[in-house]
């Protein structure tokens, strides 16, 4: 399983870097979103995948019996996706106004603040 | 429970959150903006005596035993950014009475400010390394919105490129706490500290430090991932300018400075010698880019990029003067740095243009402002008595006694280049005469006085005054640096500060 899911990882990373190097603005963000998923998934498995065994502890027991699954990359996967969220939330608006400014969607037509 | 390292970031969240309730009366903002950052300044000193006293404040948060909470500590090299975020959120929020036009005032540029401080000051202090990861981001999306504020043209592009680099550092840096998390099971960076020894597979270790070095060093724009920052620190209004130009990029050194000698200090060899190349070629590409430029804040834009070669380069050597050396020079560059944008502010408000062709005459008409432009400037560069030289002459030092012979002279060459760019600011700007298309010199003239025209000298002058304590009060600062430097190289009183008896 986690073999399948370093190479979907893989499969994310590609893509999403793909997708920025595209000289459409919607598809840099389309990869930026692709991006923020692969990381989220790379912590999931690389804190390792427990199948069927959630951090409960029993009724009328006071600790985990066994091993369980860390319920702390899922707590970080959590606060990630919310920061992710509002960030290209921003972003989204920002190509929006962007193309309204500027005129275009195409990345080699923005190079007025560059040297 | 000691409050003490939490109040740097209480009271500017506070302040956001007072200032968004005030919504409606820009008055009342402007009042919190300069009372939060006043308060700011006065609990970061506060914190900056109890952390010398003690060398070490940790707050637990929940009062849950560290690794098990996310915990905030100060040392004395966190202590000494956050009393530097406080100066110059009082410096720029005093700036911003009178610069931020009135638009961006009704759009939440305050609050903004307030947020961004906040952020800055969490990145300081926190000692969790994913808690650090959320600083950043909460700094980021005020840096975004601060960035935009306005929608100019140049704004738009500047951003597109800022947001994108920005975020796809932070991807970098969340992979790699992940990594890193599944190799050790923790996040508290103390306890990775004494955790990441006995990893099964150190090379594994080596190459998560890379992911970090290059995620910070996107954040710290150093070579070759700086591009988004010429690209985008001219854009904003010059007190956003100001205030990134003084304290982002420095989080993004502060993070390399924490990162790479508590946590990652297992193959010095290796990913120091890459910090040290990096830093090198930072300090090289950075003074030749300003060299090329004509525009005031492009010029001094690219000088941020060579500066941070030096501190990483103090990094980089990793000998306790080199430390000292790269702690002396964050706190000489952010004051100076921030100082340089201000002024270029005031001729901007003075003439209409940041271009050196439009500019011309101040000198003529306002030689105090040329003093005051002249201090920071020779300070950049690196002349004696100002705070510059010292920085420079700690960090050379301490490069030719690494027997870095070479690195030293690339420093020592860019600081001659560093004195070319001021030298061509202050000929263009100050010296020669008014170009004739130039028509509009009522401001310059002062036939036409702005209401709040103090505001835009207090904090200007103010600086300069820290920049000429640094230099000619140099021992007490040494010190503190000093310090700040020993803590760093003896990561172990770290660990146990923050893990207390439990440190293996």
């Amino acid at each position: 399983m986690a073999t399948l899911m370093a190479y979907v990882i893989g499969l994310l990373f590609t893509a999403s870097i793909y997708m920025m190097l595209r000289r459409s603005i919607v598809k840099l963000v389309i990869g930026l979103i692709i991006l923020s998923n692969a990381a989220n998934l790379l912590i999931f498995v690389v804190a390792g995948l427990t199948r069927g065994a959630p951090p409960l502890i029993p009724e009328g027991a006071d600790q985990i019996a066994g091993a369980v699954a860390d319920p702390l990359p899922q707590a970080l996967i959590l606060t990630a996706i919310v920061i992710a969220f509002s960030v290209l939330a921003f972003a989204v608006v920002l190509i929006r106004r962007a193309y309204e400014v500027v005129g275009t969607d195409d990345l080699d037509k923005m190079k007025d603040t560059d040297t | 429970m000691n409050l003490a390292p939490v109040l740097p970031i209480l009271i500017p969240l506070v302040a956001g959150a007072l200032s968004l309730a005030f919504w409606r009366s820009i008055r009342m903002q402007r009042v919190i903006a300069v009372a939060a950052t006043g308060l700011l300044l006065a609990a970061s000193i506060w914190l900056m005596r109890l952390t010398v006293e003690h060398g070490f404040l940790v707050m637990e948060m929940g009062s849950w035993p560290a690794p098990f909470s996310i915990v905030f500590v100060s040392d004395v090299l966190g202590a000494i950014m956050i009393v530097l975020t406080g100066i110059i959120g009082l410096a720029i929020a005093i700036y911003s009475l009178a610069s931020t036009p009135e638009g961006h005032e009704k759009f939440g540029y305050y609050p903004l400010m307030h947020l961004l401080l906040a952020g800055v000051a969490g990145a300081f202090l926190t000692g969790d390394i994913f808690n650090l990861f959320v600083w950043f981001e909460v700094m980021l999306l005020a840096s975004f919105a601060l960035l935009t504020l306005g929608g100019e043209r140049a704004q738009m592009e500047g951003a597109i490129k800022y947001v994108t680099l920005n975020l796809f550092s932070s991807a970098i840096f969340l992979s790699a706490v992940g990594l890193l998390y599944g190799m050790v099971g923790t996040l508290n960076m103390a306890d990775i500290a004494q955790k990441v020894n006995s990893v099964e597979d150190p090379g594994m270790v080596t190459v998560v430090s890379l992911m970090f070095m290059v995620s910070f060093g996107i954040k710290a724009a150093a070579f070759p991932l700086f591009f988004w920052l010429p690209a985008s620190y001219h854009t904003p209004q010059v007190a956003v300018s100001a205030l990134f130009a003084g304290l982002l990029t420095k989080v993004g050194v502060y993070a390399l400075y924490r990162v790479f000698t508590l946590i990652f200090t297992q193959d010095v060899g290796y990913t120091h010698t890459i910090l040290l190349w990096a830093a090198a070629l930072t300090m090289l590409t950075g003074v030749l880019g300003a060299a090329a430029q004509f525009e005031f804040r492009r010029i001094l834009s690219f000088h941020i990029i060579s500066q941070i070669g030096y501190m990483i380069l103090g990094l980089a050597l990793f000998t306790p003067l080199a430390l000292i050396g790269g702690v002396f020079y964050i706190m000489h560059h952010i004051i100076v740095k921030t100082n340089l944008f201000l002024v270029s502010g005031i001729t901007y408000r003075l003439l209409g243009s940041y271009e050196l062709k439009d500019l011309g005459g101040v000198y003529r008409q306002r030689p105090y402002l040329a003093l005051l432009f002249l201090i920071p400037a020779l300070s950049l560069a690196g002349i004696p008595p100002l705070s510059g030289f010292f920085a420079k002459f700690i960090v050379v030092k301490a490069s030719l006694e690494a027997t870095e012979y070479l690195v030293a002279g690339i420093a020592l060459l860019v600081g001659l280049l560093t004195l070319y760019s001021m030298t061509k600011i202050w000929a263009e700007v100050f010296w020669k005469k008014l170009p004739d298309h130039v028509t509009d010199v009522r401001r310059l003239n002062g036939e036409v006085r702005d209401k709040q025209g103090w505001a835009y000298y207090v904090p200007v002058a103010g600086l300069a005054i820290c920049t000429l304590i640094i230099g000619l009060y140099g021992q007490p600062i040494y010190m503190l640096a000093e310090t700040a430097a020993d803590q760093l190289m003896n990561p172990r009183l770290y660990i146990e500060a923050v893990l207390g008896g439990q440190s293996q």
